[in-house]
């Protein structure tokens, strides 16, 4: 465990949370992702005395080194998200180091665990589970790219999709968690290449050609990178 | 005659009894128009409440140093621990923050009507709704506006506390025609009409039992439900 950050998923469903909990945790081998969910009764519901407990043990192992690390929680439906809002009520002292995104429960958790894998800080991956909402809305840069011409200074190449499976989710984690490493504004058929849930949502299946386009200066590297990566197959080919 | 730390005691233990009987009812009402667990939630709650209750006192048998806010405090926190649903967080923090505002020995008609106003901002802004919503807020709401006139209109507590109580009932039979808004039953729309808001009956259950504890006075004898 490497990440700055770390994630705690609440759900009504013991199950849920284990199963969001495992999905997040897949995607970013580095991050620490612990789900937790069930009533008091260990039905369906969600317990604050097991929420205050696993936030302990997620702060004990992070430490306080690091003023800018921390742990972001999601909620899945009502109850979940007032209960963790009243433990941090009833604790002061939690609010410095773990926040509450208003996110989409499994996207929100695919997106701020990826975005933890590269070493974001709080606020990086709270923007990010935040971000996620915007999944289903046509993505901004997809529209935006469509008919425009390639910036100034932008190194673009294409490549095929080999792998049966496409981009799913497994090799969407890879090229996102590779770019946001890369450091360069690298984009995807117009979608942000660092965005793990843009990357799926783009629904590239096998035999389609992706536009890889950067810019900056890594930016030739950074292409280069993504389609080796793409072309390579994922390890699946 | 001020409200004590006694009072609040009394007021919690009746609160249990009031939710033990109603609770086929309030099972009733929110598995009509919501999931169907408010009734058999709110019983443990309160009935976990009033087993610490009976813990504290087995400990020390006189604390003549305990604040209203201690008793308020207590439940708040069995509450969030004990129902799993929406509803525990919710009256949690309307306990919590009315313990905020009633650390010490004996509470006035304002001072009273300070605790229902910092419930109701807990509920409201824990539940993120407004009145006419059909939710508990609709109740609170009365009962604080009740409140505060019959304070302004120089009432004693129990003036207060049964002008609160009276309007929670009126204002949880409102809710009747309502189409909620907030809250599991607002996933009906159009459907909610018709039916009582489950969280509005169980506030007018809460703020009787507190009039009813205020009435009956230290005399009364403390039962477990």
């Amino acid at each position: 465990m490497t990440a700055r950050v770390a994630l705690l998923l609440v759900s009504h469903s013991a199950d849920l949370a284990r199963g969001a909990a495992e999905l997040a945790g897949q995607m970013a081998p580095d991050v620490l992702v612990r789900g937790v969910g069930g009533g008091p009764d260990g039905g369906l519901g969600t317990s604050l005395d097991a929420v205050q407990k696993e936030l302990g043990d997620i702060l004990e192992r992070l430490g306080d080194d690091d003023p800018a690390g921390g742990v972001v929680v999601l909620g899945d439906l009502g109850s979940s998200v007032l209960t963790v809002e009243a433990v941090l009520e009833l604790d002061d002292s939690l609010a410095e180091r773990v926040v509450l995104a208003r996110a989409p429960f499994v996207e929100g958790a695919v997106a701020a665990a990826v975005t933890a894998h590269g070493g974001a800080d709080l606020a990086a991956v709270l923007e990010s589970a935040t971000a996620s909402v915007t999944m289903y809305q046509p993505a901004e840069g997809a529209t935006a790219a469509a008919g425009a011409p390639a910036e100034d200074g932008a190194t673009s190449r294409t490549v095929t999709v080999r792998n049966p499976l496409g981009l799913h989710a497994r090799p969407a984690a890879l090229v996102s968690r590779k770019v946001a490493e890369l450091g360069a504004a690298v984009t995807i058929d117009g979608v942000d290449a660092s965005s793990v849930l843009q990357l799926m949502a783009l629904g590239a299946t096998q035999g389609r050609e992706l536009r890889v386009e950067a810019t900056g200066e890594r930016a030739a590297e950074a292409v280069a990178t993504v389609v080796e990566m793409i072309d390579g197959g994922f390890g699946e080919v | 005659m001020a409200l004590d730390a006694d009072w609040a005691e009394r007021w919690v233990r009746r609160t249990a009894e009031a939710v033990a009987d109603a609770k086929d009812e309030l099972t009733e009402l929110d598995r009509q128009i919501g999931d169907g667990d408010h009734g058999e939630n709110l019983h443990r709650g309160f009935q976990a409440v009033v087993a610490r209750l009976d813990d504290a006192a087995a400990q020390q048998a006189a604390d003549e140093e305990r604040t209203v806010g201690d008793v308020l405090k207590l439940v708040a926190t069995t509450l969030m621990s004990t129902v799993g649903g929406a509803s525990g967080p919710l009256y949690g923090t309307a306990y919590l923050r009315a313990a905020k505002v009633s650390g010490r020995s004996q509470i006035d008609p304002p001072a009273v009507v300070a605790v229902l106003e910092a419930a109701l901002e807990g509920v409201a802004s824990r539940g993120k709704a407004t009145v006419g919503e059909k939710t508990m807020v609709d109740a609170w709401q009365a009962a604080v506006d009740a409140a505060e006139a019959a304070a302004d209109d120089g009432g004693s507590e129990v003036d207060v506390l049964r002008a609160a109580a009276e309007a929670a009932d009126t204002a949880s039979t409102g809710t009747i025609p309502l189409v909620a808004t907030k809250g599991r039953a607002s996933y009906l729309g159009e459907r909610s009409a018709g039916h009582e808001d489950p969280g509005a009956r169980s506030t007018a259950l809460v703020l009787g039992a507190a009039m009813a504890a205020a009435v009956s006075g230290p005399a009364d004898p403390r039962s477990a439900a």
